[in-house]
């Protein structure tokens, strides 16, 4: 059990798929201006790795070595596509806001290293806990900056206030460089916390 | 103002200053960060990303617009096409074409000209996952662009990516001697340097306007 409980937990703070293996950056600066826009990010990169994770460990057996690139493209890209048609469907604004964000999953290079670097080589169960545990190391990222840039920028969190009366909310957070910033202070924090013994 | 008045060069040159691909949409950035240690690297980088941003956009649309688009196979005899609507298959269709192209451009060097083969032959293969050519193809599709618009937004994004991974790569290298913060260095300082190049790009928002 504490092996699987590690498979878990590993990802999300020892090997963080942003921090430690600089994966899926772009996307974290990019749908970071509004906490539910992250917390939807976070939700489909979570769902996609699972159930990624779940199909190439069951197809472990049938695949060949040499094709085994193509067919993980292949079931990234179909769950992706999968998340984004229920997206369009079922919460369009949110679609739209997300814009091209959702389908640039695909080329997030988490999904494609977890399933090559562990769905390929572990049984079903352990992989599933591998593709749960980077979408949460991955998305509680998400939500960090998206808390700060949107409490900081728009003086709102998830649409209710949380600034002063009076408060100017520092417009500069919303902006491109304002992402930069706050993800560069980020790894410092967290390098800082992870150093220290 | 509608996507479809806009001339090519406004978005050539909003792709490349206001609009850059890597500083305001944020896309490219894993190769960026990896490759912008050396100049170049960048340089290989950045000249291969145009090039394949440029072809497979042209690519790209005249596939989306021909055959999946809605009513894009209403040519087909007996009616057959116009119901059909293929678009969520634009996805996979996209990486394939992007993935297919790489692989084709690079065997056609390995052939005909080995020099430029080596220079550039290993960033090839990254370029796939790069998700700057992705996201213009993406974007291309969200803002409805026409096909010189598109072959211009290609080209523009491309460039853009180069000039700002060329940048970081000189400023990287004059960070090499400069006292970094521990834990700062590498992808932390990296990341304030581009967000301080972002802000100086800002500059130029009031030269042309696209979106």
């Amino acid at each position: 059990m504490s092996r699987h409980l590690s498979t878990l937990v590993t990802p999300i703070w020892k090997e963080n798929p942003i921090f430690f293996h600089v994966l899926g950056i772009c996307s974290a600066l990019a749908v970071t201006t509004r906490v539910s826009n992250a917390l939807v990010m976070g939700a489909a990169v979570t769902v996609t790795a699972m159930a990624t994770a779940i199909c190439v460990s069951l197809l472990r057996p049938v695949v060949h070595r040499a094709v085994r690139l193509v067919v993980e493209m292949l079931v990234i890209a179909t769950f992706v596509i999968l998340f984004d048609v229920m997206l369009k469907a079922f919460w369009y604004d949110m679609s739209r806001q997300l814009g091209p964000y959702v389908g640039l999953i695909v080329t997030n290079c988490i999904l494609l290293g977890r399933a090559e670097a562990f769905a390929l080589k572990n049984p079903v169960f352990p992989s599933l806990l591998d593709g749960l545990g980077s979408g949460l190391g991955y998305s509680w990222v998400l939500v960090t900056v998206a808390v700060f840039r949107e409490a900081l920028g728009a003086g709102t969190l998830l649409g209710f206030p949380v600034l002063p009366e009076g408060a100017q909310p520092a417009q500069a957070l919303f902006l491109p460089p304002g992402a930069f910033f706050l993800m560069g202070i980020l790894v410092w924090v967290l390098s800082a916390v992870r150093r220290r013994p | 103002m509608n996507p479809v008045d806009v001339s090519p060069l406004t978005i050539l040159v909003a792709a490349i200053l206001t609009n850059n691909i890597l500083l305001s949409h944020y896309l490219g950035m894993c190769s960026f960060i990896a490759l912008s240690r050396r100049i170049d690297t960048a340089v290989g980088m950045g000249l291969a990303v145009t090039f394949v941003s440029t072809f497979t956009t042209a690519l790209n649309w005249v596939i989306y617009h021909r055959v999946l688009a809605k009513g894009a196979l209403s040519w087909l005899p007996g009616g057959l096409g116009a119901h059909v609507h293929l678009e969520v298959f634009s996805l996979i269709v996209f990486i394939a074409v992007i993935a297919a192209f790489v692989q084709v451009v690079e065997m056609a060097l390995e052939r005909f000209s080995p020099a430029m083969h080596q220079a550039l032959g290993i960033f090839l293969p990254l370029i796939t996952v790069n998700c700057a050519i992705l996201g213009v193809a993406l974007f291309m599709v969200i803002r409805g662009y026409g096909f010189l618009q598109s072959l211009a937004f290609g080209f523009g994004s491309g460039l853009g990516w180069l000039l700002a991974v060329l940048l970081m790569a000189g400023l990287r290298r004059r960070l090499r001697f400069s006292d970094v913060p521990r834990g700062l260095e590498g992808v932390g300082i990296t990341l304030i340097v581009t967000g301080i190049m972002a802000m100086a790009f800002m500059a130029f928002a009031g030269m042309v306007r696209i979106q």
